[in-house]
């Protein structure tokens, strides 16, 4: 069910970001221009180096655009101060990354907590919220294990729990089955779909796997030497 | 983020790499525990010297004379004579009540010296008795002395100096307990009247009588020879200072009560008689003792105001609190030293820390966290382990101070000296080295967490 509305959560105006690389010039991203409505559950193709990732940490705030404006909800970030896109990365986005990235010396319940703590978000409130996390990504039993206790599968959960436990606006999935079995990125993949369809997360996903972005997305956006090459639903990019 | 979070944290990535911060925080603990030590031993020698010099009775003392008795007393005093010299007042027993009666004066005594004759064993030798005040028994001069002190304040005994006590004898210590006896001059005062005749008419060619003053009309005294008998009680090393400038040091020292009933006959009283005023005997000199140095000026000045002269060493205290100020400075900075090779360690624990944590830096800025909370975060590790650093250094410090004091005592202990103090860590040192230890931690930390803040997320979190 494509629960997507015409309210526009993200779009790009001709961002570019270019790095210097000793006498070469590397456009990463290069004048790439698009528009994900809300509740859209997106996919971006492309192969490696082909500037999916850089687009997602544009988009995320992770990085700044040499280049074009991109908006979240309206805002533009390249625009923000290094203040402001920390909000933008507490409260409007979640990122799951492909090597989860949790943080060893905590357990799941700490890492899943850490985003509230930097969004300043009341103790009181904090355990129903992570509470809450971790029921959707059904890990309920796994609270104070610690990654090194959990498996792929599983860190990748949690990964996911503690992108919700905010309540973003945007769910940025980068590679996220690329470390993951093929039956455990599936699962993956469903509990984004479920994701997106329940809460109505906009998702926006990096993979380089055409055939399962073509059967969990909506919209298929393709990247190839920092250009955005194709861009449609999935079944007209198909 | 919020505080306790960011505390919670800090403690976390603390407990993290144990070793490494536990190193670093004794690193910080050693640096402090030098400051402390150092300035313990600045404190501790400075409120040595002053309780050695207070309980001398030097600087809590105002020394009063008679204007006229002393021209240098008045050169000395800043303050303009309140009275002129023909209207001085006679420093006797009415001016004595009066200056005991002032304020933060915790008692007035006179200084009697006098010379006597010494006969012990059918020898006779030359000497000075000084009167002792009962308040001298505090006065460390007496701390390693032998034998005991007077038994009380009228009591037939004297306190032998050790170079006189070695002209009776060639064993000292034997004197103890042993007589000896004083011949002095006594003062017999002879009212108005009453020596003219005995007046024996002026020889022709030899000095005139005063114009206007007939032969006996003036009040005089007669000086008689005395002996008295003591029991030696006790034999000191040093000289006591028991008035200023050494004026009370006497080589048979007696109590003061014993002194002032044998009325003897001192200089001033024959200068009292050609000034005419020689209606009630006087003293030379008081010493007002009062109840700390800080009232030394007050009681000085009220004093000067009553018509006297009055001298205090209260800049020479003065003088000596810059002396203990520059040392304690340089012992500070001497200990310092430590501390900021200290420094250089939280500056290098921190910045491998950065190189460790630099993924997880990566992650808590793709989660929300601002380039400050990431800095404030490594500011609070830097804090914490100066906390710690600054309070196991206090102790240490302090326990360094114990052993120095330990060991100077058992030293002083074989040269048959009196135990002392030698450190001294009062609460706000304390409380300043474990300050100065933050603030330092905090200052080594700056370059660290600022990197720490800067770190491209991205590059952080593509780091292995």
């Amino acid at each position: 069910m494509n629960t997507a509305n015409s309210e526009i959560a993200i779009r790009t105006e001709r961002v570019a970001r270019h790095y210097q690389m000793g006498s070469a010039l590397v456009r990463a991203v290069d004048d790439v221009s698009l528009e994900i409505c809300s509740g859209e559950f997106a996919a971006l193709l492309g192969s490696s180096g082909s500037g999916k990732s850089t687009l997602l940490n544009l988009i995320a705030g992770l990085d700044r655009p040499t280049a074009g404006a991109i908006y979240a909800h309206g805002q533009n970030l390249a625009q923000m101060n290094s203040q402001l896109l920390a909000q933008h990365r507490s409260r409007t986005v979640g990122m799951v990354f492909q090597a989860f990235n949790l943080l060893p010396r905590m357990t799941l319940e700490e890492n899943v907590e850490l985003p509230l703590r930097l969004a300043e978000v009341d103790r009181g409130e904090r355990a129903a919220r992570v509470r809450e996390a971790v029921q959707r990504v059904r890990l309920e039993a796994r609270l104070t294990h610690h990654p090194t206790e959990l498996s792929g599968g599983e860190q990748q959960r949690a990964a996911l729990a503690r992108a919700l436990v905010n309540r973003p606006a945007i769910l940025l999935a980068d590679e996220p089955t690329g470390n993951l079995d093929t039956a455990t990125g599936e699962a993956i993949l469903d509990l984004l779909r479920e994701i997106n369809e329940s809460m109505g997360m906009t998702i926006l996903m990096v993979t380089h796997d055409r055939e399962r972005a073509e059967r969990f997305a909506h919209r298929i956006l393709q990247m190839s030497d920092g250009k955005l090459i194709a861009n449609g639903a999935t079944h007209e990019v198909s | 983020m919020k505080f306790r979070d960011l505390t919670e944290l800090a403690g976390r990535n603390l407990r993290e790499a144990a070793l490494r911060n536990s190193l670093t925080t004794l690193g910080i603990a050693v640096g402090v525990a030098s400051l402390v030590a150092m300035l313990s031993l600045g404190v501790g020698l400075q409120e040595l010297a002053s309780k050695r010099l207070s309980r001398s009775g030097l600087f809590n003392a105002v020394f009063v004379a008679s204007r006229v008795n002393l021209r240098n007393f008045q050169r000395r005093a800043a303050t303009p004579p309140a009275a002129p010299p023909e209207m001085s007042r006679p420093l006797d027993e009415d001016a004595r009540r009066q200056l005991a009666a002032l304020v933060n004066v915790i008692e007035v005594y006179p200084e009697i010296r006098f010379p006597v004759d010494v006969r012990y064993a059918e020898n006779s030798y030359p000497s000075i008795v000084a009167s002792v005040p009962p308040s001298a028994r505090a006065s460390g001069a007496y701390d390693g002395m032998k034998g005991a002190f007077f038994s009380g304040t009228a009591a037939d005994e004297a306190i032998l100096q050790i170079e006189f006590a070695k002209e009776l004898s060639q064993q000292p210590d034997s004197l103890i307990g042993k007589e000896i006896v004083f011949r002095y001059l006594e003062r017999q005062d002879a009212p108005a009247g009453t020596s003219s005749a005995n007046a024996a008419p002026a020889a022709p060619g030899a000095a005139s009588s005063i114009p206007g003053v007939s032969p006996g009309s003036l009040p005089g005294m007669s000086v008689v020879p005395r002996q008295k008998s003591l029991r030696i009680v006790g034999i000191v090393e040093t000289e006591p200072a028991v008035g200023f400038g050494g004026v009370g040091g006497g080589r048979v020292l007696i109590p003061l009560d014993v002194a002032l009933s044998l009325h003897i006959a001192q200089a001033n009283d024959l200068r009292e008689i050609l000034r005419g005023g020689f209606a009630k005997p006087g003293y030379a000199s008081l010493t007002v003792r009062v109840k700390n140095p800080a009232d030394v000026a007050s009681v000085e000045a009220a004093i000067r105001q009553m018509g006297f002269a009055a001298f205090s060493l209260l800049d020479v205290t003065r003088g000596l609190r810059l002396v203990f100020a520059v040392f304690d400075l340089l012992l500070g900075l001497f200990g310092s030293l430590a501390l900021a090779v200290a420094s250089l360690g939280i500056v290098n624990t921190l910045v491998m820390a950065i190189l460790e944590r630099r993924r997880e830096i990566g992650v808590l800025k793709a989660l929300g966290a601002a380039d400050r909370d990431v800095r404030r975060l490594f500011f609070a590790e830097a804090g914490a382990m100066g906390l710690l650093g600054g309070i196991f250094g206090v102790l240490l410090g302090w326990l360094i101070g114990r052993g120095l004091t330990f060991g100077a005592n058992i030293y002083l202990h074989r040269q048959d000296l009196p135990s002392v103090q030698l450190a001294s860590v009062p609460w706000w040192m304390v409380g300043g080295a474990i300050a100065f230890s933050v603030a330092v931690s905090l200052a080594a930390g700056i370059f660290p967490a600022s990197r720490a803040a800067r770190l491209n997320p991205v590059e952080a979190l593509r780091y292995e």
